[in-house]
């Protein structure tokens, strides 16, 4: 505190920061190979979906009425991407629909373009086999962080959150709308926001990606007749299975944005080396001169 | 201090162009490595490989006599969408199909002790099987359908298979790339496995929806494997063989679109 009080407030400030220990390393590990995972299941995922770039719920296609497609038309100005939705049409010229070839530079007819996909140029059968590929690693992978997580008690100490935290989830509401992040003792646990959001993730979108997936190989459909019904036939199957992979890119992009909010520097080191700074008490920051 | 503030403003963004610059740099980087990986033969034999993995985790959860699912009536789509072929142009088919397929002959043979030939009505004799079953196409739509004709399996057992036969080849009347000028044959073939082949539900079908089958759903012969992709169910059925190994047979990968990528196992 006194030898500390000498030195200028911004290395006060650095010195200051209480250290933890955050993220195991078997945790971190797990985060990154999903990292890997998640991103090639995604991008292969949708080359997959341009093979037929339309939705439909029930056991069989309905051709005429998806509730959603994606596709191009010629109109006499040119050709038009366009995306339609419960019958009402989107022009979504560039991206969805219609975008430019990397290669030629001409409009393509395709649902999502080459920069999101894996590989680039529509390729249905390489698709397939980087999506089961990686689909398998993020399989054991996650079944061996959810062993984890419960005999670590990771899951217990860390995830699950308290009584009181739940108690006071309008105020963490509030704090994350005013982009207020916990500091000192508080930041040492999940706030209870992020709790609930990772258990989500983690018990119910995660597994409902894979259970989606698995009840569209004809195969898997004989395991005990009717179970592909339990999620509404193959094709509400597949639209689920599509639903899921979005939320988890939204669930992805806000997680990414949480970091830069939090400090992408303190946070991405917690996630490399496990080491994370506690953000400095407000209170405490104020009562210094 | 106004002076100061745009400074910090300026090097605010040009970090930010920065970052947003690197970012698009490692995400092309990224994308061009996942081509080239693409053409890479080695890598994606390593891919493939998951494919093993799938089909041995697929027939211990599905065992051999596990059932596709069945239907009623009332589940049957109006038209059975049709992809791949829907008129073959090949001669010999279309001589054929004009005749109303009356000339018609399965030949069964390759490693068999007692090769034959079967005419539709002699298939047609043969005790049936109906089945209103689900079509899953790897493009990932799907087409429900009522489904009649012989199951393979008792045709496999008139036919006594060699002890090193294991796999059957379906060769069927479609050129995929139009008459070859060079010679090149392109004519439509599958293969499955022998536990597919008995299974109760692999059936030969002549009969769609209650109807002579359509010459865009493959007439006059179709192979009905329920619990696989669309893709390996071959239509336009001219022969079927007995084999050992795929060594030999076009691409080697054991069907048209197993030369062109696709998986031999079509249960995913």
């Amino acid at each position: 505190m006194d030898i500390e009080a000498t030195l200028p407030s911004a290395r006060v400030d650095a010195r200051a920061a209480r250290r933890i220990y955050r993220h195991r390393l078997p945790v971190r590990l797990m985060h990154w190979i999903n990292v890997v995972c998640l991103t090639v299941l995604l991008m292969s995922g949708l080359n997959i979906f341009n093979a037929h770039p339309a939705l439909y719920w029930g056991q069989e296609s309905t051709f005429a009425q998806p509730w959603i497609s994606f596709g191009a038309r010629n109109t006499p100005q040119g050709p038009v991407g366009y995306t339609r939705i419960a019958g009402h049409e989107f022009d979504t010229s560039g991206v969805l629909g219609l975008s430019t070839s990397p290669d030629s530079g001409t409009p393509m007819a395709r649902a999502f373009p080459w920069w999101a996909t894996i590989p680039g140029p529509q390729w249905l059968a390489m698709a397939r086999h980087w999506h089961f590929f990686f689909a398998w690693i993020f399989v054991i992978n996650g079944i061996l962080y959810v062993l984890y997580t419960i005999f670590s008690k990771h899951l217990k100490r860390d995830l699950v959150p308290t009584r009181d935290e739940l108690k006071n989830i309008g105020r963490s509401i509030v704090d994350h709308l005013k982009f207020k992040h916990p500091t000192g003792e508080a930041a040492t646990r999940y706030n209870v926001l992020q709790s609930l959001t990772y258990l989500i993730v983690i018990f119910g979108l995660l597994p409902l990606v894979v259970i989606a997936g698995l009840a569209m190989s004809p195969r898997l459909d004989a395991v005990f007749t009717g179970w592909v019904e339990l999620l509404g036939g193959r094709q509400s199957a597949r639209t689920l299975h599509f639903l899921t992979a979005f939320g988890l890119l939204l669930f992805v992009v806000v997680h990414v944005a949480e970091v830069f909010i939090a400090g992408v520097w303190n946070e991405m080191r917690s996630m490399i080396t496990g080491w994370y700074a506690l953000p400095e008490d407000a209170a405490k920051k104020e009562a210094q001169p | 201090m106004k002076k100061t503030y745009t400074l910090m403003r300026a090097r605010q963004r040009d970090r930010r162009h920065l970052l947003r610059g690197a970012a698009a740099a490692a995400g092309s980087a990224l994308l061009a490595g996942c081509d080239r990986l693409s053409q890479n033969e080695s890598f994606v034999e390593t891919l493939k490989s998951a494919q093993h993995l799938s089909r041995a985790a697929q027939k211990i959860v599905a065992p051999r006599p596990a059932m596709a699912q069945e239907f009623g009536p009332a589940d049957v789509a109006q038209t059975f969408r049709s992809n791949g072929t829907l008129n073959p142009g090949d001669a010999d088919y279309v001589a054929l199909r004009d005749a109303g397929f009356a000339g018609y002959k399965l030949s069964v043979g390759g490693l068999v002790a007692r090769p034959a030939e079967f005419t539709l009505d002699e298939l047609k004799a043969m005790p049936a099987r109906t089945q209103i079953t689900r079509h899953d196409c790897v493009e990932g739509w799907s087409c429900i359908g009522k489904w009649k004709g012989v199951q393979l399996g008792p045709i496999l057992d008139r036919v006594q298979p060699r002890p090193e036969a294991r796999f059957v080849v379906f060769r069927c009347f479609d050129s995929m790339e139009g008459p070859s000028l060079d010679g090149r044959d392109s004519r439509y073939y599958e293969s499955i496995d022998f536990d597919d082949a008995h299974h109760v539900q692999t059936i030969l079908a002549y009969e769609l929806n209650d109807q002579p089958l359509p010459v865009s759903n493959g007439a006059p012969l179709r192979c009905r494997v329920e619990r696989q992709l669309g893709y390996k169910q071959a239509k336009y059925i001219r022969a079927i063989e007995l084999v050992e190994s795929f060594a030999g047979i076009r691409g080697g990968k054991g069907g048209y679109w197993e030369d062109e990528g696709y998986e031999w196992y079509g249960g995913i």
